[in-house]
């Protein structure tokens, strides 16, 4: 598998009037050819902010302060905004949660999708470019792309704008999707099938995929890897059956057993307290606070993101060899 | 099934209508008929738009109904009420609303918003009664008497909602409606405020109203589920049935579109994919509103309301194919 996307120790802080957010504390992961991975968190985890840096759309109030993110070779962070201009939408693009802010109100959903031609695919004719746009609409399942052409979003359903948002995404055959919460907005029989068009669109164009959610289902439905962020670092990252069926990490295990399980009435464990402030992250591990087998060190050191098993790393000092006592009381 | 057990609540054929302007119609509920039980939890799952909140709040007599009947341990629930009972009928019922961040009012201190209702109904004698019982009602969801002297902002989501539940506690009520209480928080504060619910019903043998569109948590809490699909119940049964035995095609496409949380069954499981979109609600015809993107209509199921019938024990279905 060739490496498409790497992510190194990716820092994003965002000023305030009350203080500095620490949104992205040192995020690193890689991308493969031809996967999806999906980035699983809570609300102000930091996953939204650790795409957006990639992206560089970040608010002007956030800055990218330390790291990298190679891409064929280039450093996104430090690549002049006239290149990321042409990169975006091109080769990387990406979808938002809400369908109904992300189109713009006053054009035709078709010309919104040539335009997106317009700015990459400077060579194409006029009519090239509607025969594309007319392809695309029928692409993301939309019957009639006639007559879709010429409507404006109101005009369309929320799963139908979601599909025009993707089809716009899908314009120049990028070679990354990001989607961030992509099916959030809608509803679960609507999720379903966008969810599926996504997989299909995948199987035939091999668009690698990074799925930021905060629903289990879907990543359980779409993913390939999984990584998990809590308090704006990744705290374990593996592929979708390791982490669902070996998940180490306390938040990951308190995550998934937070899920009711099919047919169990007993209470469900929850995580108790709430996530750590980002503008004062604590010194140590984020979770400790939370967490039912914090010892002295979680509270000083940060533990590492360190490889356990093939295709699976964890940040927590469990897993260091000097707490294998502790460990196996946790087991 | 129980049906010896005495419903609390008894609707007949609700009905709430919107007028939406130039003689169109929206049916948000649409002839509604089912019973709640004392103690138990009923669950109300169906898709954005399907009337679940309207019905709920119908209810709660926060809407006018249309048509239909409401009765309340024996009494009805409608315009006639005069004041007096109207009021009585507000400690006795109580709502917890979806958005926690919308639901308090942001200039008002928390002993405050908990305190409204014991205020209203007179329920403390002095200033120093009515610090003990909010401090004893935030104890109960577990916030603290500290918690009392704040705003809302000062609040995380979790918490907010569980002010919410206070202020529902308050007046010692014996129904509550829950219109999507969990949905707008993340999936660890969600487990807690599910446990929270489920006690606060074994200590003081409340009766939920569980508004949902997440089906996973709403077969965790509830006893029974109806579901819901433009303004009609097309299916109720208890939950374990309802899951185990769907009969209605909307219910068993709807079951099939949860995704799972489990890899390896997510990815051998066929699914139900439903035909486009919900048709606009506005001035639909007379029949089985699911007939536009039913995977099995056939001809008699056009043109005829399908009433909701006992097709086993306890489950009911409003189908012309199941029977």
């Amino acid at each position: 598998m060739k490496k498409l996307l790497e992510v190194n120790n990716l820092t994003v802080e965002i000023h305030t009037d009350h203080g500095t957010v620490y949104a992205c504390r040192g995020v690193s992961f890689d991308l493969n050819e031809d996967e999806t991975l999906c980035i699983v968190g809570e609300s102000g985890s930091g996953k939204s902010i650790t795409v957006k840096g990639i992206m560089r759309l970040l608010p002007k109030t956030a800055k990218i302060v330390e790291g990298s993110v190679m891409f064929e070779g280039r450093d996104l962070t430090k690549v002049p905004e006239k290149e990321m201009l042409s990169l975006r939408g091109s080769d990387i693009s990406m979808i938002f949660q809400d369908p109904m802010t992300s189109l713009n109100p006053t054009m035709t959903v078709g010309d919104q999708i040539m335009e997106v031609l317009k700015e990459h695919k400077k060579e194409m004719s006029k009519q090239q470019r509607k025969a594309r746009t007319l392809e695309l609409i029928e692409l993301v399942g939309i019957n009639n792309p006639e007559t879709r052409f010429r409507q404006y979003p109101h005009q369309l359903s929320g799963g139908m704008r979601q599909r025009i948002v993707i089809a716009m995404a899908l314009a120049c055959d990028p070679k990354i999707l990001i989607a961030d919460e992509p099916t959030t907005a809608l509803d679960v029989t609507i999720q379903a099938q966008i969810l599926d068009l996504m997989r299909e669109i995948q199987k035939k164009s091999h668009t690698a995929i990074i799925l930021i959610t905060h629903n289990l289902g879907v990543v359980a439905n779409m993913a390939d890897r999984v990584g998990v962020m809590y308090g704006g670092k990744l705290v374990e990252t593996a592929n979708v059956r390791e982490l669902f069926f070996h998940m180490e990490h306390p938040y990951t295990k308190g995550l998934l057993a937070s899920i009711p399980k099919k047919g169990v009435k007993e209470e469900l464990r929850s995580i108790p307290g709430s996530p750590p402030d980002l503008m004062a992250p604590p010194k140590g591990c984020p979770f400790a606070a939370r967490c039912e087998y914090t010892m002295k060190v979680c509270q000083q050191y940060l533990p590492e993101l360190t490889e356990i098993a093939p295709d699976h790393r964890c940040a927590c000092w469990l897993l260091d060899e000097r707490a294998a006592k502790m460990r196996q009381e946790v087991r | 099934m129980a049906d010896t057990r005495t419903p609390l609540i008894e609707v007949r054929d609700l009905k709430r209508y919107f007028n939406v302007g130039g003689n169109k119609i929206l049916k948000a509920v649409d002839g509604i008929s089912l019973d709640i039980y004392k103690g138990e939890t009923l669950g109300l799952v169906g898709e954005s738009g399907c009337g679940k909140s309207t019905f709920g709040r119908t209810l709660m007599h926060l809407y006018e109904a249309t048509g239909g009947t409401i009765t309340y341990d024996g009494k009805p629930i409608n315009s006639k009420m005069s004041a007096k009972e109207r009021f009585e009928m507000t400690s006795r019922m109580q709502m917890i609303f979806q958005d926690p961040y919308s639901s308090l009012n942001p200039r008002m201190k928390v002993m405050d918003i908990i305190a409204e209702g014991i205020d209203a109904h007179g329920l403390a004698k002095n200033r120093e009664e009515r610090k003990q019982i909010v401090n004893g009602l935030l104890q109960t969801v577990g916030l603290t008497a500290e918690h009392a002297g704040r705003f809302p902002h000062e609040f995380s989501g979790g918490q907010r909602q569980r002010v919410g539940i206070a202020r529902a506690l308050a007046v010692n009520p014996e129904f509550i409606v829950a219109d999507e209480p969990i949905s707008a928080l993340d999936v660890s504060i969600q487990a807690q405020v599910i446990n929270l619910l489920k006690r606060l019903q074994r200590e003081r043998g409340l009766t939920f109203l569980f508004i949902a569109h997440d089906l996973s948590m709403v077969r965790h809490i509830s006893d029974r589920i109806g579901v819901m699909y433009l303004g009609s119940l097309v299916e109720l049964a208890e939950t374990e049935e309802l899951f185990a035995h769907p009969m209605h095609p909307y219910t068993q496409a709807l079951l099939s579109a949860i995704p799972e949380p489990n890899p390896d069954e997510e990815r051998s499981r066929q699914r139900i994919m439903l035909e486009g979109t919900l048709p606009n609600p506005v001035n639909l015809k007379d029949e089985c509103k699911f007939c536009s993107r039913c995977p099995s209509v056939g001809q008699d199921c056009h043109g005829v309301i399908p009433p909701l019938v006992e097709i086993t024990p306890g489950h009911w279905v409003a189908c012309q194919k199941c029977k």
